[in-house]
């Protein structure tokens, strides 16, 4: 099964325009009540258990994960290293390249470049990799906590 | 600086109080009442329009005036510092903005409470957020009363406090009328203008080179009297073992800060989906990514073209590099050009601090209200009540933010700045990622870690230099140093880590596997998300 996202191309500016198509009206869930208790609490904790434990999810996850682990690793490791070759080796950091531009140049500017793609990488892996099937997951998760809490939205 | 420059500067000034105030009653004209309204304003803001307003919350007179009055002065030691607040973005991107998106409604704390006793976590992550907020809130006020000082000219102690209480005022009035929605759109007409100016300055300086970024880099050496050590790390940061870790302490707390930042978090919460706060990321690391390669072009333009003696003259901390540049640009401090291009700067300046203010006042009313006092309140209290509480808080916070800046008026705004990162990187980032990320997580942990972090962020500044023990500190006379670091992070940020993992491991609750997993599973597809 597919699902449309409804909020895909509906970027109302936020005074209240829908996007022409109905779209907006599609099932919102009721806002998490705080507190939940009684047998629909219980069940809808089930239901959540069971999604987590669906092949589906596991996907997802290891998809987001897969990504995001090694990704935060490179910045990090790659942002101390420079932050510490900075204080602790000027002397490096200082060797001219070309003209004026010398390593620390580089490697400032390496660092501005390597933010912006991974930041694009992120972006494209989720589109991608990761969007349609969390929204299907999303559609279907919401169908069966609204079916043990009784059809209260 | 002649009167003609104060009187043009005071008409901009004027001219953005009066557009903001106008949006501010357009705004709470209809649709008052409900939380979602005043905290997340309506949740329809479209990706890029929250992209500008994540840029214009973020970038605050620190990043317009300071960083291009740190690299005139200091050269490549700018530049190191300006790296942080962009890759700090990835943190954000990555593992934030869309997990707290589908797990939270309008705090920090939502989303750590979701999983846990409601109570203590609440109070615990609504305190630390409150701190930060007012740290970062004070840092703002002091920038604001020093620089509109400056700007116009008046160095007396009176037009400073005015200014102070006059800013305080007007962010009162926006945050409690208008709310979220207010917020935005100031934040929306600031960011449009901090680009627009900062763009026009930095044609204006390629220009001036014709496009030779090399010569511009060597005139600016040169005139530095640094030589090529001007373009090296070290001129600022470069002093004994104790400043360099200073400066390690300080790119750890600002890469890992901004991801606990509560105005920050609390901006993602005013789009749709998880997809628009992951798009609005995107926006906002390429506005700010942007802007901050133009204000490195623009200190080493300050240093080239106005010279680091003019620049040291106007202001020992370089703060008014850009309104001095602006005014050379112009043809100098006679032409008509640079009259125009000094006045707009310094009303950008100051759009910058209002629209930054608005945004903090308006995270931490949200912290005090849906955290603190509905937490402490009697149980079965109307939710209509809680909006006229974060109102009231907002006001509350402005009176407080005003006094403290009064107080704080000499203390080094850089400073106030690292420290509000230092302590969200210290207390709320742990916790965060440790109720995103941590099957095993318990209320004990996520309590310990707020606190383990936050205490001891608090506790290390009050033993360091910058309280007590030297010449420059807040105490000269009295000298109960201990802790030899300006900025906390590098020792508070691991504390906060392993107060959290500490306090897990030895509580006796056993973490809920079911609460795990709706954790899990709403962050990760957005099931639920309001």
């Amino acid at each position: 099964m597919r699902y449309r996202d409804p909020w895909y191309d509906a970027l109302a500016s936020g005074w209240g325009e829908g996007d022409g198509t109905g779209a907006l009206s599609a099932p919102v869930p009721a806002p998490r009540r705080e507190g939940r208790a009684g047998p629909a609490g219980g069940a809808a904790a089930e239901v959540y258990l069971e999604v987590q434990r669906s092949a589906a999810f596991q996907e997802v996850r290891s998809r987001y994960r897969r990504f995001v682990v090694p990704a935060v690793a490179v910045f990090l490791v790659w942002y101390v290293a420079y932050v510490v070759a900075a204080t602790a080796a000027p002397g490096i950091m200082a060797r001219p390249v070309a003209g004026a531009v010398n390593v620390a140049m580089l490697a400032g500017l390496g660092q501005f470049l390597s933010t912006f793609l991974l930041a694009w990488a992120y972006a494209r892996h989720a589109r991608l990799r990761r969007d349609r099937a969390a929204l299907e997951l999303r559609w279907d998760t919401q169908e069966l906590t609204r079916g043990v809490q009784g059809g209260a939205s | 600086m002649t009167g003609d420059h104060q009187t043009l500067a005071l008409l901009l000034f004027s001219a953005f109080v009066a557009v903001t105030l106008g949006i501010t009653t357009w705004v709470s004209r209809s649709r008052r009442g409900s939380a979602e309204e005043f905290y997340a304003g309506g949740r329809l803001f479209s990706p890029m329009e929250n992209g500008f307003a994540v840029a214009g919350d973020y970038a605050s007179a620190a990043s317009f005036l300071g960083v291009p009055g740190l690299i005139a002065l200091f050269g490549y030691d700018g530049v190191l510092y300006v790296v942080g607040f962009l890759v700090a973005w990835l943190v954000v991107l990555f593992l934030v903005a869309e997990l707290v998106r589908n797990c939270g409604r309008f705090t920090l704390a939502d989303v750590v409470a979701a999983r846990m006793g409601e109570r203590p976590v609440r109070i615990a992550a609504g305190t630390s957020s409150v701190t930060v907020s007012v740290l970062y809130l004070v840092a703002q006020m002091v920038g604001a009363g020093s620089l509109v000082a400056l700007l116009l000219g008046r160095t007396g102690g009176g037009a400073q406090a005015w200014t102070v209480v006059g800013v305080g005022a007007l962010m009162v009035i926006y945050v409690s009328l208008g709310g979220m929605r207010a917020t935005t759109w100031i934040q929306i007409v600031k960011a449009v203008l901090m680009m627009g100016g900062t763009a026009v300055l930095t044609v204006l300086v390629l220009v001036r080179f014709h496009g030779d970024l090399d010569r511009l880099l060597l005139t600016a050496a040169e005139r530095s009297g640094h030589g090529d050590a001007f373009l090296a790390p070290g001129l600022k940061y470069g002093g004994d073992l104790t400043a360099r870790l200073d400066f390690v302490s300080l790119g750890l707390a600002l890469v890992l800060g901004t991801a606990g930042l509560p105005h920050i978090l609390s901006r993602f919460y005013t789009v749709p989906t998880a997809r628009a706060a992951r798009r609005s990321a995107i926006w906002s690391i390429g506005l700010i990514g942007g802007f901050y390669l133009m204000a490195i072009v623009l200190g080493f333009g300050a240093a080239a073209i106005v010279g680091p003696d003019v620049l040291r003259g106007s202001n020992a901390a370089g703060n008014t590099a850009v309104p001095l540049l602006a005014l050379d640009l112009g043809g100098g401090a006679d032409s008509a050009a640079g009259t125009v291009l000094f006045a707009v700067v310094a009303a950008v300046a100051f759009a910058t601090i209002l629209a930054v203010v608005a945004g903090i006042t308006l995270a931490s009313s949200a912290s005090v209200a849906h955290d603190l006092y509905a937490s402490l309140r009697r149980r079965g209290a109307r939710q209509r009540s809680e909006v006229a509480v974060a109102r009231v808080a907002a006001a509350g916070i402005g009176v407080v933010a005003i006094a403290l800046g009064l107080l704080a008026r000499d203390l080094n705004v850089a400073f106030l700045v690292g420290l509000a990162f230092a302590v969200a990187a210290s207390a709320n980032l742990p916790v965060l990622l440790y109720s995103l990320f941590w099957r095993g997580f318990t209320t004990r942990g996520a309590v310990w870690a707020v606190y383990g972090g936050l205490i001891p962020a608090l506790v290390l500044v009050v033993l360091s230099p910058v309280v007590s023990g030297s010449p420059d500190s807040l105490f000269p006379g009295v000298d109960f140093q201990l802790f030899p670091l300006q900025n906390p992070g590098i020792v508070s940020v691991p504390l906060g880590f392993l107060a959290g993992w500490l306090g897990t491991v030895t509580s006796t609750e056993l973490p809920d596997e079911a609460k795990h997993a709706e954790t899990e599973v709403r962050s990760l597809t957005g099931a639920g998300a309001v």
